[in-house]
């Protein structure tokens, strides 16, 4: 690398003859520097609203995100059962094509009662599937098991299934519809109820392990 | 005749002298591809890193050469993926060599990795030559990633739920992380874009001037000489013995050392055409419609073991492991040739670079193959399509055939196999009676525990009956049931005294 000249005005100098020194200080070396500094305030100014750009889509708050959705009726949902049901989610955009759907799992409780499932998986994303015999949802991916209640059954995940807001309009049932939820994002808007984060237990009495 | 050819030869030896004199890259560059190399190493094991190279060319040109048919948009990208398959002339060959050429390319770059490594060839002066070739595995291992979500299917889809969740768990900035990857609030559109944008331009730009580094540097210090044991490295004189040795021994690495490479070069791309015309292209899979939820998805064969690995961590350690096992990996590989700069290159005199290699090696074996058939996950068909085996109903009373229905109507087979068929998430029950007693099998099925949930309440009594009668059943080959020492005990003290002589009572006659 020796055949490339020292930045002028830098090291090189120090035992430097004097005319050698007072070259490297000269007039140009001197609008050199400040063409220099001049690049870097314009590259500043460029680079904030390019970061900004980049940065737009962890701008908004996730809790901000969605809107209030009818799902179906009332009387789509027989109670006691849990069942599967579609919807195009709010936050869909131009181009998001079959992406743009959602499924979530309605159980209907009690005539005004009901919970509303994700149907991601709390531990990686995977969708859950129910199972109505066993009363059980289970992840395809990793083994993650929930009770009908969307609480922790077994497998890895740390915590229950994540829920939709709901409310009764009339006969609808409507839900607050966000983005995907993980750990740090809310289905739904959240009322800040619950962390998100909730390391628990099986929640069976079960103490003792067999076999 | 021989003027003609001698007038032939002078145009073509002025042309080449004009290029050179506008150009000046010719010379230059023969000189660096025949620059003289210690002969000891112009070796078949020395050929990894330019058939990486080489197939770094075959992703670019075949990357190319799809992207004029595949459309980066979520609502086209599954359909424009079947048209090149289906409707393109050899769309599915350009597609195989793609998706051969990726696996072929992470095998040779870790090929090349362990060579390396077990030559101690990243010691002084190549340290940062190890550094680059880490990033560049990294950034391969990035462009298998992203190329798998190109492929946008069910498989990419969840894939990314995946990614998301993982990013999720990042502390204090999980929630803008997660968007930052998706490039919003759910995966769609602008995930793919982005992605697009990773895998075409982002990655390839970096992986290509990357690569340019690497090899600069490989030319700068030379390949490095074959080890032996007792040759110590030390920053004082390894430069000069290599310089001697080069002299001494030197071959010009074109072409006398190249033709290895060139050869295996060769035989890495006839296999990549071999795997892509007779294998076929991957996928794509299930469209990546969400709703669809009849799914089981599962990454790419060299993310197998990362995503076995996430079975079996537990909840309470999982997050602390993802978050930092990957950052203290890498910073190992990183560092690695800044704190091993020196000393013994055999890897005869290496014995722990060995072990690592060897157990990393079985390592990553074992959990790909856990991953290529998830014993962890429930199988979500087995209790309507693997039935009880007949020798099980065999002598059975009614209660116990019951018993046998509630086993499979309740899932139970999902995760317990018989006979083999059924899910591997439990224990297989064909000998629980011989583990465990009645009343152990009734705690466990209601109450759960040990990875089990509880059924308490998805059993009525009835059927609790019924399952455990047909449960006791279940003996393997005629094993002894299960006892309970204490109910042994317990009856032995209710017996009536005449029964059981007990030796303190004083005899009554």
């Amino acid at each position: 690398m020796s055949e490339f000249l020292a930045h002028p005005g830098e090291s090189e100098t120090a035992n430097a003859s004097p005319e050698v020194k007072a070259a490297a200080h000269s007039r140009r070396t001197f609008l050199f520097k400040i063409s220099l500094l001049l690049n870097a305030a314009v590259g500043a100014v460029m680079a904030v609203p390019l970061a900004g750009y980049l940065l737009g889509p962890t701008m908004k708050r996730s809790t901000g995100i969605g809107a209030w959705i009818t799902i179906g009726s009332v009387d789509d949902f027989p109670v006691g059962e849990t069942r599967l049901v579609d919807f195009k989610s709010p936050a869909a955009r131009l181009g998001d094509g079959e992406t743009a759907k959602v499924a979530c799992w309605v159980r209907h409780i009690s005539a005004q009662q009901f919970q509303v499932f994700a149907i991601n998986c709390a531990h990686l994303g995977c969708p859950v599937r129910w199972f109505a015999q066993s009363k059980l949802f289970m992840c395809p991916c990793h083994g993650g098991a929930y009770y009908e209640d969307g609480s922790r059954a077994s497998g890895p995940p740390e915590r229950g299934l994540f829920e939709y807001q709901y409310k009764l309009v009339g006969n609808s049932l409507t839900i607050h519809a966000g983005g995907m939820p993980t750990l740090a994002t809310q289905a739904s808007c959240s009322e800040k109820a619950k962390p998100l984060i909730q390391i628990q237990e099986a929640s069976n009495p079960a103490g003792t392990e067999a076999s | 005749m021989a003027k003609l050819k001698d007038r032939v030869i002078d145009a073509g030896l002025k042309s080449y002298a004009w290029l050179e004199s506008r150009l000046g890259l010719i010379k230059p560059m023969w000189d660096a591809a025949s620059h003289p190399t210690p002969a000891n190493n112009a070796s078949w094991l020395y050929v990894f890193g330019s058939a990486a190279t080489v197939l770094l060319m075959l992703q670019v040109v075949t990357g190319v050469l799809l992207a004029l048919v595949y459309s980066p948009s979520a609502s086209e990208a599954w359909g424009s993926l079947n048209l090149l398959n289906h409707n393109i002339a050899l769309g599915w060959y350009l597609r195989a060599l793609h998706g051969w050429g990726s696996d072929f390319m992470i095998a040779i770059v870790i090929l090349h990795m362990v060579q390396v490594f077990l030559f101690g060839a990243y010691k002084f002066p190549r340290e940062l030559t190890w550094i680059v070739g880490v990033l560049l595995l990294l950034m391969t291992l990035g462009m298998a990633f992203t190329g798998q979500v190109m492929r946008f299917d069910q498989d990419a889809y969840w894939g990314l739920g995946i990614g998301a969740s993982i990013s999720s768990r990042v502390p204090v900035i999980g929630a803008p992380l997660v968007h930052l990857v998706l490039g919003g609030p759910i995966i769609g559109a602008a995930t793919l874009s982005r992605f697009f944008t990773l895998h075409v331009f982002v990655i390839p730009g970096l992986l290509l001037a990357s690569v340019g580094v690497h090899i600069f540097m490989v030319l700068k210090h030379g390949v490095s000489d074959w080890p032996m044991p007792g040759r110590i490295v030390t920053k004082a004189t390894y430069e000069r013995e290599y310089h001697e040795l080069t002299v001494k021994t030197g071959i010009p690495f074109v072409p006398d050392a190249a033709w290895k490479d060139a050869v295996f070069a060769a035989a890495i791309l006839f296999a990549v055409m071999a795997c892509a015309f007779f294998f076929g292209p991957f996928g794509p899979g299930g469209q990546p419609d969400p709703t669809i939820i009849q799914t089981a998805p599962k990454p790419d064969f060299a993310f197998l073991w990362i995503y076995a690995v996430l079975a079996f961590l537990p909840p309470s350690i999982e997050t602390p492991i993802m978050l930092v096992a990957p950052v203290v990996g890498i910073a190992f590989l990183l560092l690695l040739p800044i704190f091993s700069a020196e000393g013994e290159r055999h890897w005869a005199r290496r014995p722990v670079a060995v072990l690592m290699v060897s157990v990393i090696a079985v390592s990553l074996g074992i959990f790909t193959h856990l991953g290529t058939y998830t014993p962890w996950s429930p199988v979500m068909g087995a209790w309507t399509a693997d039935a009880v085996p007949v020798k099980y109903l065999h002598d059975r009373t009614p209660l116990e055939r019951q018993g046998a229905m509630v086993l499979q109507n309740k899932q139970c087979r999902n995760c317990h196999s018989l006979a083999g068929a059924g899910g591997q998430r439990g224990p297989a029950l064909d000998a629980i009676a011989a583990r465990m007693t009645e009343d152990q099998i009734i705690r466990q099925v209601l109450q759960g525990g040990g990875n089990m949930p509880a059924y308490g309440n998805a059993l009525n009594p009835a059927e609790t009956k019924a399952l455990v009668a047909f449960l006791v059943t279940l003996r393997g080959h005629d094993l002894a049931p299960a006892l309970d020492a204490s109910r042994t005990l317990a009856n032995a003290s209710q017996m009536p005294p005449s029964v059981s002589p007990n030796p303190a009572q004083p005899a009554t006659h």
